[in-house]
């Protein structure tokens, strides 16, 4: 029978099938980090269980670290707390951690792809949604709840139902000025948040084909948005030079053994799907979210919407409260919507590729006066990096703060926060009420909008700064 | 997971629709590294004023409430956010059991996981029981019979076998996998073989 590549990695990693529908899957790879953990050890060292694959296990302190001199140490008691109880419980239990001072710290799914931790048909998980970053290699990655950690972390193994399968083809060329960050917030935008509850979605189609890999990493990084448990891309040579060489990645025989079997990670030509959408990219605009939702996205030409023009009544409150929060006015322009911050930075938009982008935009320009802008590379490795092409001092010269590396102001868990009714043009992947601080109100944007953002001082056209 | 058999108890009666896990334990103790320690935080905005005093009118504040292991609540309990440290603040709490006319699905199998008996009945049944409540009178709850006896009167519910199973023997998602041990190490040797990068051999 025909299969999609979703079944072929479920199957293949299938311990169990067991009488309640449910199936117990092998895990290849299990990343840890601070916020979601600690339970999960503590019910360890209750239970006098170890870790059955320490080996197999990468943990990194992200959510709560500072961005600025970490020789200081963390000042929020609660967030040292949970820090460095990572560090002694991967002491106690033999797992390797990238420590506050290593140069390979960074946002947990950026540094999965970066030390070749991350491989193609592989299943990984992690007690954090956007675990589905890592679908980008092929991999089946998926987060999980605490209990769900301590169990991976005692047998290597969880338990799961099978999902649905949904594939979503995006075919043409993204005009100049448009990235992947604009197609998945597309995406968003058509199906929901909901759209894809209950599913595996497979990206497919010649324009995810000339995706690089970090732009097909922003893809599968905000499926879960969309609701679907995680997005999926077939690994093509693009993956595997990207993986050549990198720390973890398999060595010679190794290698070429990975080879053959990660060549063999496709959909099956006939296979069927439960659901599909078709995407021209030719019509993807620049997009802008307005409301407090990562499904309430416009295009940078388009007006917010206005509540009155809408029967359904749900829909009508669900806006109105929306605009409200966000401080906005039915059918003001996006473009007349005024910033006081810009993030760049998060699992979703802290890679190289990205800061280049945002820096191209930047290059011999000034922000805004009004506009206060930080750059948060998305590991140690992303900033030495850009420090190496000298985009650190773009970013700087251009008014913008650069910052060390971490989860930042995506989610506002360490000093790096939105005061209440500030604005912020940001990169990241949630918009959600409080999720940049109390009251903060986000404007989810790629790369290089975010920087047309800060040089504007209201959100703007990137195109207007494409040469 | 502590095991589930029998239990005796003045139930408290939360008479609210909708107890979403936000009001169970509010986000601001999420930064906690431990399952433990949650319950002097449960219900917290309900339970404490502004100067974290005790709210005298709150339930869980008054004798013998304080001390109960049954709560019986409004219906949809448990909504919203899936943080499992609804369930952790209840256990701390003292509380084993709910019962209510229905849960939200992710709160009602994180209760199992960590040794919660959510018991559902109908809303008829709910208001003959929450008298007992009032009455200050203990009920008791029998797993293994699937009833619940108060004053000369009992009352059946139901439960899944397997989750009754697991609550019983105290065998958590854990322990049962960890029974599959023979199965999992099968999976590796093959592994081993068929994809040795896979463990960085
Ligand atoms: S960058 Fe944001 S979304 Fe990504 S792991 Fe950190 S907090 Fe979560």
């Amino acid at each position: 029978m025909s299969t999609t590549l979703y079944d072929k990695i479920w199957k293949d990693h299938l311990v169990d099938q067991q009488d309640d529908g449910t199936a117990l899957l092998f895990v290849d790879r299990h990343l840890v980090h601070e916020v979601t953990s600690p339970q999960a050890f503590e019910g360890l060292r209750n239970s006098n269980r170890k870790v059955r694959h320490p080996n197999l296990t990468l943990a990194v302190a992200d959510h709560n670290v500072p961005t600025t001199d970490r020789t200081k140490g963390i000042a929020d008691v609660e967030s040292k707390i949970q820090v460095d109880t990572l560090e002694a419980n991967c002491k106690e239990f033999g797992v390797q951690l990238f420590g506050m001072d290593d140069k390979r710290q960074g946002i947990v799914h950026i540094i999965g792809p970066e030390q070749g931790f991350t491989q193609p048909g592989t299943v990984i998980v992690c007690g954090d949604s956007h675990t589905a970053t890592h679908g980008a290699f092929g991999s089946l990655a998926f987060g999980i709840g605490t209990s769900e950690v301590e169990h991976v972390l005692a047998t290597q193994t969880l338990v799961q139902k099978k999902a649905k399968n949904f594939r979503i083809n995006v075919n043409g060329q993204l005009p100049l000025g448009v990235t992947s960050k604009d197609v998945i917030l597309q995406i968003i935008g058509k199906i929901g948040t909901a759209g894809g509850t209950g599913s595996v979605i497979e990206y497919a189609g010649d324009l995810i084909r000339s995706l690089s890999v970090e732009q097909r990493m922003t893809i599968c990084n905000m499926t879960i948005e969309g609701g679907a448990r995680a997005g999926l891309i077939a690994p093509d040579e693009k993956i595997f030079n990207y993986l050549n060489g990198k720390p973890m990645s398999p060595k010679g025989d190794n290698w070429e053994k990975a080879l053959n079997y990660w060549s063999t990670l496709k959909t099956d030509t006939d296979a069927s799907f439960d659901q599909e959408l078709n995407l021209n990219a030719d019509e993807i605009l620049p997009m802008i979210t307005w409301g407090t939702s990562p499904q309430d996205v416009i295009t940078i030409d388009d007006k917010v919407p206005n509540p009155q023009s809408e029967s359904d009544e749900d829909k009508k409150n669900s806006i109105e409260r929306a605009l409200k929060y966000m401080g906005l006015k039915p059918d003001m322009a996006a473009k007349d919507i005024k910033i006081d911050k810009v993030f760049i930075g998060s699992c979703t938009n802290g890679r190289i590729e990205d800061l280049r982008e945002a820096a191209k935009i930047l290059k011999d320009k000034k922000i805004s006066s009004h506009v206060n802008a930080m750059v948060v590379p998305g590991s140690g490795l992303v900033k030495e990096q850009a420090e190496q092409e000298g985009l650190d001092k773009i970013f700087v010269n251009s008014g913008f703060e650069w910052r060390e590396p971490g989860c930042s102001m995506c989610l506002a868990m360490n000093a790096d926060k939105l005061k209440p009714e500030e604005r912020c043009a940001s990169t990241s992947n949630r918009n959600f009420e409080g999720r940049q601080g109390r009251g903060g109100r986000t404007h989810l944007v790629s790369p290089g909008m975010a920087a047309a953002a800060a040089i504007s001082g209201s959100l703007d056209d990137v195109r207007k700064y494409q040469n | 997971m502590q095991k589930f058999n029998r239990l005796k108890s003045v139930p408290a009666y939360l008479p609210i629709v909708n107890i979403d896990t936000d009001m169970i334990i509010p986000k601001q103790f999420l930064k906690t590294i431990k399952r433990t320690g949650l319950g002097k935080n449960l219900f917290f905005e309900m339970r404490y004023d502004d100067q974290g005093k005790e709210i005298r009118d709150f339930i869980l504040n008054q004798n013998p409430y304080k001390g109960s292991k049954i709560l019986i609540a409004g219906k949809n309990f448990g909504c919203g956010s899936s943080r499992e440290h609804a369930p952790w603040a209840l256990l701390d709490f003292g509380i084993t059991c709910v019962i209510s006319s229905s849960y939200a699905d992710i709160f009602y199998s994180n209760c199992f996981k960590n040794g919660i008996l959510p018991i559902i009945l109908e809303e008829e049944k709910i208001k003959e029981l929450s008298e007992y409540a009032n009455r200050k009178e203990e009920i008791s709850v029998d797993l293994n019979d699937e009833k619940i006896v108060y004053g000369n009167n009992e009352i059946k519910f139901d439960v899944d076998p397997f989750k009754k199973k697991c609550l019983l023997e105290g065998l958590d998602d854990i322990a049962l996998s960890l029974k599959k041990s023979d199965k999992i190490e099968n999976f590796e040797t093959n592994l081993k073989n068929k994809k040795p990068w896979i463990f960085n051999d």
